[in-house]
């Protein structure tokens, strides 16, 4: 589930950051409790309380005191904004780097791309 | 945060063999804690210390800041089946429930009923008689139920099957949400249960070798590839944890945080950085220390064991010296 480079809490929140993005969680919703993420993903609480954290201080989620966790509004815009900031070096490099290691170049490359967007 | 177990410069000698040897760590209270390293490393040993059920040889063990080995109020406060638990000869199941509540005052009749059910204890058979698996089930059922303060478990799963296991780590992360506790547990199933622990700490030949929370252990070591030529080249001065060739390729692991300057280094080296699991990590640390004390085999050229410490270095030079 977890693989092994980077912090257990950094992937559970990168997860739930993405629920937020393809719309599993609205604006609005009440998310699970740290307990809950913790038992779902069978991790240590403190791990999914650290998940949780971040997601709050990045305004993605909020705290309602005594009633839980929601989606803050505007979390999906923000998230979404956040992830086109490093869809060049996250996909797009890489992706220059094998075809050019492949051998295909910038036109053939750019010739696929269209073909797919289009199809 | 208060610290529930507090151990400073711990030795534990018997005879001449050396179990335990300045060992030194604190745990936080209401964290689960896993206690990782090799057969022979000292896990149990420091596992019936802090239970109080042996006496150190040196050093200072404080739970809940009393004396484990002299002080009732620990033994009151903690749950620790040992492996070799003697039990008498007519107890079944039913008279170990029967007597868990004079033992542990928070002890849960009903958690230990559903557990022994959900492990498929049986009934009839007498404790002294079962199987590994079903042994380990038992000290499952007390450790969960009695919700000690501090609960410890020494490779609670041998001769468990996958689905009991995975029982074990649902009911224990279930129960310890609702009753946070301290748990300290030794474990050779890391890439099974690291994501239980809060806070990792690794014992190897008797010895500290690494004292941190799961996150940073993680980030506490890097693997490097490329070709023998180049990664040589990169590991000159860096602390190489263990080393592993194929023809002229060569992976190591190394000791430290892959940050900026390493990136920097390694792409001008021409090797590739990865990340590497605890489990790794922990793999790395055991060898390392093995290799490091062990004589450098000259002609072993696929599987050389680099230096750890300049000390370490100065040794096999030494050595290689000597032979010479």
């Amino acid at each position: 589930m977890f693989d092994d480079g980077t912090p257990i809490f950094q992937q559970l929140a990168d997860r739930i950051a993405g629920d937020v993005l393809s719309g599993t969680y609205a604006e609005g919703d009440q998310v699970a409790s740290t307990n809950e993420f913790a038992a779902f993903y069978r991790i240590n609480p403190a791990t999914a309380g650290k998940a949780v954290n971040l997601l709050v201080d990045r305004g993605v989620l909020y705290k309602r005191r005594g009633i839980g966790m929601f989606v803050a509004e505007g979390a999906r815009e923000r998230l979404a904004e956040q992830r086109r900031a490093s869809f060049a070096a996250e996909y797009v490099r890489p992706l220059v780097l094998e075809a050019a290691a492949l051998g295909i170049d910038a036109a053939h490359l750019r010739r696929m791309i269209d073909q797919e967007t289009t199809s | 945060m208060t610290t529930a177990i507090e151990i400073t410069g711990l030795s534990r000698r018997y005879g001449s063999t050396t179990a335990l040897d300045d060992v030194a760590f604190d745990v936080e209270e209401g964290t689960i804690c896993g206690l990782l390293g090799r057969n022979g490393a000292g896990k149990t040993t420091t596992l019936s210390v802090v239970a109080g059920q042996e006496r150190p040889s040196g050093g200072l063990v404080r739970v809940f800041g009393h004396d484990p080995a002299d002080d009732s109020r620990v033994a009151a406060r903690t749950s620790f089946v040992k492996d070799d638990q003697r039990w008498p000869d007519d107890f079944r199941m039913r008279e170990v429930l029967a007597v868990g509540p004079a033992f542990h005052r928070g002890w849960d009749a009903e958690l230990a009923r559903s557990l022994a059910a959900d492990l498929r204890v049986p009934e009839k058979t007498p404790v002294k008689k079962m199987s590994r698996g079903q042994a380990s089930a038992v000290a499952i059922v007390i450790g969960l139920a009695s919700r000690a303060p501090l609960t410890i478990f020494d490779e609670p799963y041998l001769g468990l099957d996958a689905t009991a296991r995975q029982l074990f780590y649902d009911r224990l992360l279930a129960d310890y949400s609702e009753h946070p506790r301290t748990i300290l547990l030794s474990t050779h199933l890391i890439d099974e249960m690291e994501s239980l622990l809060e806070h990792v700490v690794v014992l190897d030949q008797g010895r500290v070798r690494l004292d941190c929370d799961v996150d940073d252990a993680r980030a506490s070591a890097y693997a490097v590839a490329g070709t023998t030529r180049a990664v040589t080249a990169f590991l000159d001065g860096r602390a190489v944890l263990s080393t592993h060739g194929i023809g002229g390729l060569t992976t190591a692991t190394v000791e430290g945080a892959a940050d900026e300057r390493v990136r920097a280094d390694a792409a001008a080296a021409g090797v590739e950085l990865s990340p590497v699991g605890l489990q790794q990590v922990v793999a790395a640390l055991g060898s390392a220390s093995a290799a490091s004390s062990a004589v450098h085999h000259a002609d072993d050229g696929d599987d050389f064991a680099g230096p750890t410490t300049p000390a370490d270095a100065d040794r096999r030079t030494a050595q290689e010296g000597a032979r010479s």
